[in-house]
């Protein structure tokens, strides 16, 4: 086959420095991919140890172990944690992976920026996280950073100012790279309307980080510039302007929750239709929704914010434009059912965790249309429902089809097959105590739980325990999913090169583990439009 | 199997919601409120819920359905070619559009409604502090601080020893009350001295951000009947004791809230006969405690 081909004859190059240099000066996509998943995968334990924190001091109410103001600290450090730490990097450990193998790229278009823009990170995360070792202890204003309170923060905050512009930079190019490559590397053949779905999703996200990331360092900027050299960008007492900082933060924020989700529908898209043995329905009506959707969010920025006193015109606007953002989501869910409709299903991990991510993010999508609901929104604003709504999307949206996609293409990189029946184990634990953690939320925050608050009254106490239990109970589970993975680098039960009996698309075409180098010769037509079968009509068009 | 336990729990769920007297500490929905616009909010937040209800019911009956009847292991047989459908395709564009266009009616009503503050009888300008909240009268200018009650303080204390459950209304409850009368259109006018605060009493549906520099509007009619302690919430992360400034309202009857504004007219006018003068023609972000 083309591939064996391929792999062999480049053998004689595939030299590499031995040890930590190996890691250090790589610029091989694969590698770097390794580096960004181990590194959110760290980040997604130490935020996640910030929410055990939290939970553990509202298990029952009453001040028992932090002083508030170190509860304000792990609020917003889990956040910031979670988002740039986590879930940013792990999409782009995934984009460096997947991207040239699924559009028979050799490698990312630019090598060297791509290790240049990984290895920011620790440092970015080195400069955030020192801050709970500075005078006035780490960031305590939310994630959200709005000022005057953030101006009030301790030594921390340039510290943290300094980590936001460090990650932006890594995200912008790594953002670049991944436009180049799509662009400018794809096979020949490879036509856009032939790319698979994972890779649409990216090229579109890669965009909105490109606009939205130096938003957000103007942003921090300013707040810096208003700190230490005697500037009022947001300051009213000099004639600034405190309201704009939370235009300026959400016009980068609503784009960034859209980074942050729609890689996650291009993992979908991949798995859904594998284990459905059927091709995704509707792929072109998919990559114009995930267009629509990219574009919505430059529009509705301001319904994070139908509080602060806007005019009715733009309280009204800004409803009605998050309203429309459930016609292309619909048309995204109705697309995955559609796809499982009339298939031959089977249920393996990576399927399971992408079940749970379709009816457990559609719930966060019903959640997310009574909050678009501006009236309804003044009583959901800052209170738990909205920390139920953005867990519900963020989590098993997120994060669940993050762990989907390692366990789809695990085998592909290590060669080995995982332990299935703890892979189901793991599963089922998160998908249990996610509900038990998040659902009661909704009731919290309809009953009137505002959300930042380290204390609570008495009659929020039950659902707050039950939230507790909950959360115990899905960090323990977490701690399966390392396990699972190293034991599958270690040694396992041989992967075939199609892992998975519905798998199409170039990637399976390789053998497994993937060589170092893979794409050198680009993969032939016919094997192109082999994938392609998978997603158009009649298989040999183009 | 694992579905059933879900469809029924989705319908443990949806009955307990329909019914929000059923529970008493494990509450599961808003409240209506006491006023007329509170009461709008609610309907609009159930007529959401009502709404994914059903949406959730059809998608959900739909993935499950194919779950249980699509499985390879019951021999289903893939039909590769379902790849597209005009039809199918053109409804759940235009049918979601619709049920849109039907939800924003009464949505927009609502919020129109809300943001008409005219022909007020009583102004207060509320001012937001790191951590307590400064309430003034404009007309006649009286002034109210509001903070933490001391019970609640000293529970709150990390390690207090103290159980917060024998504490009444813990961390609910202020030292001075917001009063105000019920059956009178009272207009709000909210800033903040330091940093941003949220006003927010879930009884009346107002949440509105005090923020420094800016003055925002609300207002609230309490039905006649509804007299009696309201409680809310700083809904903005303000610092450290963010948690801890909670908001009391106590609705009197007109002549009640009267006679108590003309006692402390007396009471704090001889202080300082100038002060309400000053207070009342100054701007909003002025120290007003």
């Amino acid at each position: 086959m083309a591939y064996s081909a391929t792999a062999e004859s480049h053998d004689h190059h595939d030299h590499r420095p031995s040890g930590i240099w190996r890691w250090l000066s790589t610029t091989n996509h694969k590698d770097i991919g390794t580096l960004y998943l181990i590194f959110a995968g760290v980040m997604f334990f130490v935020g996640g140890s910030m929410a055990m924190v939290i939970r553990l001091e509202l298990f029952k109410p009453g001040m028992q172990f932090v002083d508030p103001a170190f509860f304000n600290s792990m609020t917003t450090v889990h956040a910031l944690a979670m988002i740039f730490g986590g879930v940013m990097p792990a999409w782009v450990g995934l984009a460096n992976w997947m991207i040239p193998l699924q559009v028979g790229a050799p490698d990312m278009a630019l090598p060297r920026m791509n290790n240049f823009s990984f290895w920011l990170l620790p440092f970015a995360f080195t400069l955030l996280l020192i801050g709970f070792f500075v005078p006035g202890g780490a960031p305590a204003g939310g994630w959200t950073l709005y000022p005057p309170l953030v101006l009030q923060g301790g030594d921390s905050f340039p510290l943290a100012v300094f980590a936001i512009h460090l990650m932006g930079a890594s995200s912008i190019m790594g953002a670049i790279n991944v436009i180049v490559t799509i662009m400018n590397m794809r096979a020949p053949g490879m036509t856009l309307l032939r790319m698979p779905l994972f890779v649409w999703t990216w090229l579109i996200t890669a965009y909105l980080l490109i606009a939205v990331m130096p938003v957000l360092a103007g942003a921090v900027t300013m707040l810096l510039t208003d700190h230490f050299f005697g500037t009022s960008f947001f300051s009213a007492s000099g004639g600034g302007d405190p309201v704009m900082f939370q235009h300026v933060f959400w016009f980068f924020g609503h784009p960034e929750v859209y980074i942050l989700i729609l890689p996650a529908f291009g993992v979908v898209s991949e798995v859904i239709p594998t284990f459905s043995r059927k091709p995704l329905f509707g792929y072109e009506a998919m990559v114009y929704a995930t267009a629509s959707i990219a574009f919505l969010s430059f529009i509705v920025w301001a319904h994070h914010m139908f509080t602060v006193g806007m005019p009715l015109a733009g309280e009204l606007f800004f409803m009605l434009s998050t309203m429309l953002i459930a016609i292309p989501t619909g048309v995204k869910v109705f697309n995955w059912s559609a796809t499982m409709w009339k298939g031959s299903l089977t249920f393996e991990p990576p399927m399971l965790f992408c079940l749970a991510f379709l009816f457990l993010f559609t719930i966060g999508g019903f959640s997310g249309l009574m909050l678009a609901i501006a009236p309804a929104d003044f009583q959901y604003q800052d209170t738990y429902f909205v920390v139920a709504h953005f867990h519900y999307v963020l989590v098993p949206g997120s994060i669940f089809t993050i762990i989907a996609a390692v366990y789809y293409w695990l085998p592909k990189w290590t060669g080995h097959m995982y332990n299935m029946t703890l892979a189901k184990w793991h599963f089922w634990l998160s998908t249990i105590f996610v509900n038990v953690l998040f659902f009661p939320q909704h009731f919290l925050g309809l009953a009137g739980m505002p959300r930042r608050i380290p204390d609570y009254a008495t009659q929020f106490a039950d659902w707050n325990m039950v939230s507790s239990i909950g959360g115990f109970g899905f960090g323990l589970s977490q701690l399966l999913f390392p396990y699972i993975v190293i034991k599958c680098i270690r040694g396992g039960e041989k992967a075939a090169a199609r892992v998975w009996e519905g798998a199409h698309g170039l990637e399976w075409e390789l053998p497994s583990p993937t060589p170092y180098h893979t794409w050198e010769t680009p993969p032939s037509i016919a094997l192109i439009h082999k994938g392609g079968e998978h997603w158009t009509e009649d298989g040999d068009d183009a | 199997m694992n579905m059933k336990k879900l469809a029924t729990a989705i319908a443990t769920v949806t009955v307990a919601l329909a019914s929000p007297a059923a529970f008493a500490a494990w509450t599961l929905n808003m409240t209506p409120g006491i006023t007329a616009i509170s009461r709008r909010v609610y309907d609009l937040h159930m007529i959401m819920y009502w709404w994914c209800v059903a949406i959730a019911i059809f998608v959900f009956g739909w993935m499950i359905y194919s779950l249980v009847r699509f499985r390879k292991s019951q021999g289903a047989v893939p039909d590769t070619k379902l790849v597209h459908n005009t039809k199918a395709e053109i409804i759940w564009t235009v049918l979601p559009v619709l049920i849109l266009i039907i939800m924003a009616v009464p949505a927009t009503r609502t919020l129109i409604e809300t943001d008409d503050a005219s022909k007020s009888e009583l102004t207060i300008r509320i001012t937001g502090y790191q951590w307590k909240w400064g309430y003034q009268y404009v007309d006649s200018g009286v002034e109210v601080l509001s903070t933490l009650d001391h019970a609640s303080n000293a529970a709150r204390q990390l390690g207090s020893g103290i159980d917060p459950t024998t504490v009444p209304d813990y961390l609910l409850n202020v030292d001075h009350p917001l009063v105000v009368p019920a059956g009178v259109k009272v207009r709000l006018l909210i800033s903040a001295q330091d940093v941003i605060h949220s006003w927010w009493v879930p009884a009346l549906a107002i949440k509105k951000d005090a923020i420094p520099g800016f003055v925002n509007e609300a207002w609230f009619k309490i039905d006649t009947d509804k007299t009696g302690l309201y409680r809310g919430q700083c809904a903005e992360l303000c610092g450290r004791d963010h948690g801890f400034m909670p908001i009391v309202i106590d609705v009197r009857s007109k002549a009640d809230f009267e006679a108590w504004l003309k006692t402390q007219q007396a009471m704090q006018r001889p202080a300082d006969p100038a002060a309400a003068a000053v207070a009342t023609a100054g701007d909003a972000a002025a120290p007003t405690g």
